[in-house]
């Protein structure tokens, strides 16, 4: 006797999409998945009163529905505007968006230090990769970045705010998933900060997921702070019993030792269950977890390069890309980079890759 | 002399005490409302065409009727009284003469709306009007015209006064809410509108001082008679805060029929531009409308001469036109710099920012930090390009007006006043020692009255 929903039916970039009214824009994109999903730096799903700041995720409503055909005039945040029946967004397949998301990405960019190189974000960070979409080779900022003290809320996190996109995300973490208000925005405009009151400490149980949000590197894992790159570690899904939180995480480990633990995360990177402070900072032996197999990997991360036995693999064979036709030239990218070799097991190297490494293979 | 609405009793002496306002014809309004039905207020004040004075212009009789109304929730009037806005200070001279006058037009919009508890949200640093609304609230409270079941009505009605914290951006309208509940003043996004979640989540509408202050002779003369007031659709009269080079600085009452050149030249307004100077460019509604340079301010591109009301304003969108805004009107005379004089707003809109949207947050010290080197002798002709292209992409791409307000004024003056950008990074030395003066933009009072 299960009632009939009504669905709305939508079309993004002319992808028709039925949803549950009081869906969002964004939501509905992410069902066509792909590059029709708007990318999303303050937005996330588990926070309520998330999003709407960052202006990333900006589209054009070309007909606002089936009642009321009109445009809207200005772009609106998908993130927080509801579907209409019948109506019909525009994302990769409008100038307007593109324009004004390279915008937006360029005033992100402003006043970020651009330090990936000693960044411990880098390869997982979602600026690292909207810029590489969006991004201009070069700044047309010539003034001095503003920058600020790093500051350690409590033991195992550290804030770095001249990283920070201001996405508030943690904050509303501290206020729905910890319990009691520890920290927020002081000081308005260019100048205003993420901080404690007097540089209090964070602690509660649930903090530490405060980093798994992070869109960028401005909340760090101190446990994990400059011990490698994302890259040279594997990931793997993990679990233990906890009486605190769920215990399903992801272990980040080179060779034996676990050097990270985090929260699950789904393809959008959006945390799938909070992990509690224990599992997180407490438990960094191997022996502590029950391993359950490789973490997928998407093939186009970075994290995916040391053939690394997870990586989800494009399902489609290259005839059905070609549509039936066979490829002129067919080369093995491994046969051309030595970089790529396959005899070369990165997760295995005592430290970082050189080229000594793989010149030492060749000879 | 233009018939006088709201000031017509601003300057009689102790106004400011509820007998002598009383003695003259005050609460009339409140009187005659308790009579009517709430629907039938809304009604008057619909017929009436009142736009809201706050800046925006959104008829206020269509805010009213989009109130939701479900049962067993309150509702919420809140008067919008953080007037920030640079050059606006008529609703400060409307509270600190005639304080009764607000607190009437509340008493009767918060029976239309149905509104037992309202308050007026007032910038922090108009300290000294709290204590003159309080004084204000509590004489209307001993004369039964606030408190439990006023005049016989069984309406309840009580009016807070609350002071902002000094941030411009509370004067937004979602913003000052969210600073009411007692929360950092940022903009909420929208929608949902106030008038379906505001204060606390219940319906709220949220109004300029002046515009509740125009309900009281909406009331008294009829909605219908408001309207033949002025002319199309700015009905009424409106108040103008005058300011920059000009002879009379000051709060002026006008019907909105008279010309932009009547305004600026007439005695018995600005009474011309001060010590002799001519008139070089004006921004007619507040820091955050289109500044115009003299030619396109007294005349339309059509060359019709310019009225001092909402469509004349506009005409010409802002290609050649600008807006009546919150009434806020800056004179610049040829000594002023405009570039000198954006830079300053710009530095304005940066400090104001909340910060919670990138384009703005980011974009705002950016322009001022590009203007800053125009002005001081640093600035490259890309620098012009540049500045539009941030303007550009800030406009419409942000939470609330605030973004769009720090991008008008710069776009405005590289529209109209490129040369004197350009000049400035031609000639970064003379640039230091004087100023452009009039150029092109000539008064065209020279050419066109003699
Ligand atoms: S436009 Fe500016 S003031 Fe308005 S919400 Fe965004 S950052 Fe805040
Ligand atoms: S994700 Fe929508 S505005 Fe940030």
């Amino acid at each position: 006797m299960a009632e009939e929903k009504k669905l709305f039916r939508v079309i993004v970039d002319n992808i028709p999409v039925d949803v549950e009214p009081g869906t969002t824009i964004l939501q509905a994109a992410r069902l066509i998945g792909g590059e029709v999903a708007p990318p999303a730096m303050c937005y996330y799903t588990k926070l309520k009163g998330s999003g709407g700041k960052c202006r990333t995720c900006l589209v054009e409503v070309s007909k606002g529905s089936t009642a009321d055909p009109r445009p809207m005039p200005k772009l609106v945040a998908s993130c927080r505007t509801t579907v209409m029946e019948g109506m019909e967004v525009k994302n990769i397949t409008s100038p307007r968006v593109i324009d004004a998301r390279n915008g937006v990405v360029e005033f992100l960019l402003l006043n970020h230090p651009l330090d990936c190189p000693i960044c411990d974000q880098a390869g997982e960070c979602h600026l690292q990769d909207l810029s590489y979409e969006h991004g201009k080779e070069a700044t047309r900022y010539e003034f001095g970045k503003r920058t600020f003290e790093k500051h350690d809320l409590g033991p195992h996190i550290q804030l770095h705010m001249t990283r920070c996109i201001l996405c508030y995300r943690c904050v509303y973490v501290a206020d729905q998933v910890s319990e009691g208000r520890a920290h927020g925005i002081l000081s308005r405009g260019d100048h205003s900060e993420i901080a404690t009151y007097i540089e209090k400490s964070l602690d509660s149980d649930f903090i530490g997921n405060v980093i798994d949000v992070c869109p960028v590197g401005a909340l760090t894992d101190k446990t994990f702070r400059f011990k490698n790159r994302v890259w040279f570690t594997k990931p793997s899904d993990a679990h233990r019993h906890c009486d605190k939180c769920c215990g399903k995480v992801t272990l980040w480990q080179r060779g034996e030792d676990v050097l990270r633990v985090t929260a699950r995360k789904d393809q959008w990177g959006e945390v799938e269950d909070w992990i509690c402070d224990d599992c997180r900072f407490v438990h960094k032996k191997a022996s502590d977890w029950i391993i359950e197999g490789p973490t997928q990997v998407n093939r186009h991360s970075v994290i995916s390069q040391g053939h690394y036995v997870g990586m989800r693999k494009p399902k489609e064979t290259i005839s059905e890309v070609m549509g039936g036709r066979a490829p002129k030239l067919l080369m093995d990218i491994h046969s051309v980079s030595e970089v790529n070799k396959p005899d070369v097991d990165l997760g295995a190297l005592p430290g970082p890759a050189t080229s000594a490494v793989f010149n030492k293979e060749k000879s | 002399m233009a018939k006088k609405l709201l000031l017509e009793n601003a300057h009689v002496e102790n106004i400011r005490s509820y007998g002598v306002y009383r003695d003259r014809g005050g609460y009339s309004a409140v009187e005659k409302a308790l009579k009517m039905t709430p629907e039938a207020i809304v009604e008057e004040v619909k017929k009436s065409g009142l736009r809201g004075r706050g800046g925006a212009g959104f008829p206020a009789g269509m805010k009213w009727s989009f109130m939701a109304k479900p049962e067993g929730v309150p509702r919420y009037l809140v008067c919008n009284a953080d007037e920030s806005e640079p050059g606006t200070f008529k609703d400060r001279y409307l509270m600190e003469f005639i304080p009764h006058l607000l607190i009437e037009g509340l008493v009767v919009s918060s029976f239309a709306l149905g509104s037992n508890r309202t308050y007026i949200y007032i910038r922090g640093e108009y300290a000294w009007i709290v204590d003159i609304l309080e004084q204000a609230i509590a004489e209307a409270h001993a004369n039964g015209w606030l408190g439990k079941n006023i005049q016989g009505s069984g309406f309840d009605c009580q009016i807070y006064v609350q002071r902002g914290a000094g941030a411009y951006i509370c004067g937004e309208e979602t913003a000052l809410l969210e600073s009411l509940e007692g929360k950092r003043g940022n903009p909420r996004i929208k929608p949902p509108f106030p008038a379906v979640k505001g204060l606390w989540d219940c319906p709220t509408v949220v109004n300029n001082v002046e515009t509740i202050a125009a309900v009281v002779p909406i009331i008294n003369l009829g909605g219908e008679a408001y309207a033949s007031i002025g002319v199309g659709k700015s009905t009424g009269t409106k108040l103008i805060s005058a300011c920059g080079n000009i002879n009379k600085p000051g709060v002026y009452e006008i019907d909105m029929t008279i010309s932009v050149e009547e305004f600026i030249f007439s005695d018995e307004y600005c009474g011309g531009i001060a010590n002799g100077k001519r008139l070089k460019a004006c921004i007619p509604g507040g820091s955050s409308v289109p500044i115009l340079p003299a030619n396109l301010l007294l005349k339309t591109a059509k060359g019709e001469s310019r009225l001092m009301n909402y469509e004349s304003l506009a005409d010409g969108g802002f290609a050649t036109g600008s807006s009546m805004g919150s009434g806020g009107f800056i004179v610049l005379d040829e000594d002023q710099c405009v570039v000198r004089h954006t830079m300053s707003l710009a530095r304005f809109y940066r400090h104001e920012s909340c910060g919670q949207c990138s384009p703005c947050r980011e974009g705002t010290g950016w322009m001022e930090k590009i203007l800053m080197n125009i002005e001081y002798g640093k600035g490259k002709m890309s620098d012009i390009d540049l500045l539009w292209d941030i303007q550009r992409r800030i406009e419409g791409n942000t939470i609330c007006p605030l973004g769009d307000a720090a991008a008008w004024p710069v776009a405005a003056a590289i529209r109209h006043f490129r040369d004197e950008f350009e000049w400035h990074i031609n000639h970064p030395e003379e640039a230091q020692k004087r100023n452009y003066g009039l150029a092109n933009y000539a008064d065209v009072r020279d050419a066109v009255l003699v």
